[in-house]
């Protein structure tokens, strides 16, 4: 049983909570807002993942004009599935949030970081649902210019730098996508996304229809960070806010990587397209530069937060690369990898923030020994951290034995070697972490301080349980992601 | 020809954009380059474009630059590099893809293209019947379209609370290092208190005795004013709405602050009312559709607003562009006094 409006509301009801954050005045206020908004909006996409799982997709005609002159609202299978990966990292970030918040924003722009955040996942929140490809334009402006302001907020001064440098890259990719979709609509005069999957897959020959492919993937790459369009991210992670940062890196990055598959696969109809113009292999070749290029820079940071940013980097590379495989089990590997990555990362950087809030260090040599006083946060490390390697019984092991199997299948032995590769080295870079934590007695100042406080650590806590379980039964989400890809491909023949 | 003439100044201006060092100038040029564009789309016949093209690009965003310069106190670029041959590569291969993709695009004004068989008839046809709006740019706009202008209206929202968070006072509260407080980096807005002002344009110390300008002005202000209403106003029948009625009632406030001096204007428009009216004018427009949805009909659908149909499109169309209306007058209000006064009361 749903509310017929319920995909309109979870999105305009956190916007909405925007505007009000602002006139409310009062950081306590904002928060508790934002903590409900973002938590009914996780349990409302909860609830329309079921129903779309078991009754089929649901469309939603904005303003009641029938698409394609109106706008819909069209959730399938994935839009629900990255729906429900946004609100569930939007709504534990502020469970985790109100500590953070406190002690590295100035207390009196408290109420205006709600608002921010707000935005931000509004926009976030706006893409996976919408069948629209200039309003995912739209939400993708929203949520890129209040991602800037929230980077540009952190206590260092290079945040300033780093979100300018994010919102010229932001912006140049912003550009790069409304292209693509000018040029699509001069060729086909729609801008639904399913209006457009019924015509571009015939129109691969022209030109208009190439270019306009290669401009949206630039676009997004330079959204999603792709290898060599990643430049801004490794200090917008490591110089935002600790809050900001998590909810970044586990969601930004994946929603970008959904908008691709997307608009590569539903639009242009994946192998139809890829048989004219082999942007396939491109992106296997890019996907597998970023796997190796981000994670030997991880292996040398010495500053977590960064080095979680460059492995970042590298774990998008194994997204790109089955997105590129193009076949089932190698689409799968990217599917599951969007939720994957979302969840370790969104453990990683929360045990990393907890760190902060403690220690008031993130570089590797001042927090050596932190498992003894903080015993709970280096267990969740070690978890988050193991199911980044790979290793099996964790969620990274399901994702890499659909990619590798995709690899196999194409008989790209090559590319299998390389996925091993990665892995060994995000091994050595988790190992820091967690040699870090482990293998060195405290110093005085680490012996000192205490586990971090409840609510951080519930947030923590609730997540690195949930990875586990939901690992334990991989079918699960594995035969998910296997049937959405095969939804996906069967719509491109 | 005319057309080809316009497009000649724009490239000429680009080209004059890429190789002028001077800031200043840069401003002023692409000023002229947004109101070449507009002529443009005036030709073009896109007045509603040219419109928002001319309020927005060629008025308040040459303000705002001016505004900044003043803040930031030079004229001049940094000279780096002047020859970067990556970035001539990367910009050689956007243009060559650019115009390899124009290759196989319909003929000018085919009427067989795409864009006038699909989508658009409907529009034109119907739109008139539907929504009752002559103005079907309108009628696409906040209506047909009008969740991408909801959209649009809280990206402005955002570019407002935006510029309120980096550029208010006290934002880096811990400054360990009160050398770097006092310093600022490169290309930083001044951070200590009481130094601003002087260079700002609109200081009323600059104007003083400039009595022709500001009887000028004030003759000019109510005019400006009621301009922006009657764009407001007449954007269902012609040209106009709330996007360029807001920019336009916001410019009327910036010319009274560059004659006045920022303190006068902002006696008449408060930190706390602009940040109020900034979340109001979306909070009108996201409610409008939340009306839609609590009379039964689907958000944003503001038929059911009122018995019939019609009257109740026209009625939302025109609470939705009083919306945009106030949230844009009040981001352009707040993002000028924020840069030309450093405002301390924006942080209280």
């Amino acid at each position: 049983m749903i509310s017929v409006h319920q995909p309109i509301l979870q999105i305009v009801l956190p916007l909405m909570a925007a505007p009000i954050c602002v006139i409310l005045r009062n950081a306590f206020a904002g928060w508790l807002l934002a903590l409900l908004v973002t938590g009914g909006a996780f349990v409302a996409s909860l609830i329309l993942l079921v129903h779309v799982v078991n009754e089929g997709p649901v469309s939603y005609a904005i303003g009641g004009w029938p698409p394609p002159w109106g706008i819909e609202y069209r959730v399938d299978g994935l839009s629900a599935f990255v729906l429900v990966t946004v609100a569930a990292i939007g709504f534990l970030s502020m469970i985790f949030a109100r500590r953070s918040v406190e002690a590295e924003v100035a207390a009196d722009r408290g109420y205006l970081f709600y608002t921010m955040y707000l935005l931000c996942f509004t926009g976030l929140m706006g893409i996976p649902v919408t069948g629209d490809a200039f309003n995912l334009f739209v939400f993708l402006e929203i949520s890129s210019l209040s991602s800037y302001v929230l980077i540009s907020l952190g206590t260092d001064r290079r945040a300033l730098t780093a979100a300018f440098r994010y919102l010229i890259m932001g912006t140049l990719g912003a550009t790069f996508y409304v292209l693509g979709i000018g040029l699509l609509y001069m060729v086909t005069g729609t801008l639904n996304i399913a209006d457009l999957a019924a015509r571009v897959p015939e129109m691969t020959h022209i030109r208009t229809v190439q270019m306009a492919l290669a401009f949206l993937t630039v676009g997004l790459g330079l959204k999603l960070a792709l290898f060599p369009l990643h430049l801004w991210l490794p200090n917008a992670y490591a110089f935002a806010p600790t809050v900001v940062t998590v909810f970044l890196a586990a969601t930004a990055t994946k929603v970008a990587v959904y908008a691709l598959i997307r608009i590569a696969y539903t639009m242009f109809g994946g192998p139809t397209m890829f048989a004219v113009m082999p942007i396939d292999e491109v992106l296997v070749g890019f996907g597998l530069l970023s796997m190796i290029v981000g994670a030997l820079a991880a292996v040398w940071q010495t500053n977590v937060k960064r080095l979680l940013a460059f492995s970042s980097i590298s774990q998008i590379g194994y997204m790109v690369l089955g997105l590129g495989l193009a076949d089932v089990t190698g689409l799968a590997g990217a599917v599951v990898h969007i939720f994957n990555h979302a969840m370790i990362k969104a453990i990683l950087f929360m045990a990393v923030g907890c760190i902060i809030f403690r220690i008031g260090s993130a570089d590797l040599r001042d927090i050596r020994g932190f498992a003894k006083p903080m015993p709970i946060t280096a267990a969740c490390v070690v978890v988050g951290g193991l199911s980044l390697v790979g290793a099996p019984l964790t969620l990274g092991f399901i994702t890499k034995w659909l990619l590798l199997q995709g690899a196999l299948d194409r008989n790209w032995w090559w590319v299998a070697v390389v996925i091993v590769a990665a892995s060994l080295l995000a091994l050595v870079y988790v190992w820091r972490l967690i040699a870090a934590a482990y293998l060195h007695p405290p110093s005085e100042r680490v012996a000192a301080v205490r586990e971090a406080p409840a609510p951080m650590l519930l947030a923590l806590v609730a997540l690195t349980v949930a990875t586990v379980v939901i690992a334990i039964d991989g079918s699960l989400i594995g035969d998910f992601a296997v049937v959405t890809a095969k939804q996906l491909l069967g719509s491109g023949e | 020809m005319i057309n080809i003439s316009l497009l000649m100044i724009m490239v000429a201006t680009a080209l004059g954009l890429v190789w002028l060092r001077n800031l200043l100038a840069v401003v002023m040029f692409s000023g002229i380059f947004s109101l070449t564009a507009a002529s443009l789309w005036v030709v073009l016949g896109a007045v509603d474009v040219a419109f928002t093209e001319a309020s927005v690009g060629a008025g308040i965003a040459t303000v705002l630059g001016l505004a900044s310069l003043a803040l930031t106190r030079t004229e001049h670029e940094k000279r780096t590099r002047v020859f970067h041959l990556p970035a001539l590569i990367v910009v050689l291969v956007t243009g060559a893809a650019l115009i390899y993709g124009t290759l196989d695009m319909p003929g000018w004004g085919d009427p067989d293209a795409p864009i006038h068989t699909h989508v658009a008839p409907r529009y034109i046809e119907d739109s008139l019947a539907e929504t009752g709006v002559p103005n079907i740019v309108t009628s696409v706009l906040a209506s047909y379209r009008g969740f991408d202008t909801l959209g649009e209206t809280t990206v402005i929202f955002t570019a407002g609370v935006g510029v309120l968070v980096l550029l208010g006072r006290g934002r880096r509260y811990p400054v360990a290092n009160p050398r770097v407080a006092a310093g600022g980096g490169p290309g930083r807005a001044p951070a200590a208190p009481g130094s601003e002002g002087a260079a700002v344009p609109g200081d009323s110390g600059e104007m003083r005795f400039k009595a022709i300008l500001r009887v000028g002005g004030k003759l000019l202000i109510p005019p400006i004013l009621l301009f922006a209403f009657y764009t407001q106003a007449h954007g269902e029948l012609g040209p106009g709405g709330g996007f360029q009625a807001g920019v336009i009632f916001a410019s009327a406030f910036i010319l009274y602050a560059l004659l006045f001096g920022v303190p006068m204007a902002r006696a008449v428009a408060p930190a706390s009312v602009l940040r109020g009216t900034l979340a109001l004018g979306v909070l009108i427009y996201a409610g409008v559709g939340i009306a839609g949805v609590l009379l039964g009909g689907n958000y944003l659908d503001y038929s059911v607003l009122a018995h019939d149909p019609v009257h109740g499109q026209e009625l939302g169309i025109i609470l939705i562009e009083l919306g945009v209306g106030i949230t844009v007058a009040s981001a352009m209000m707040t993002v000028f006094f924020v840069f030309a006064g450093q405002d301390p009361q924006q942080v209280d």
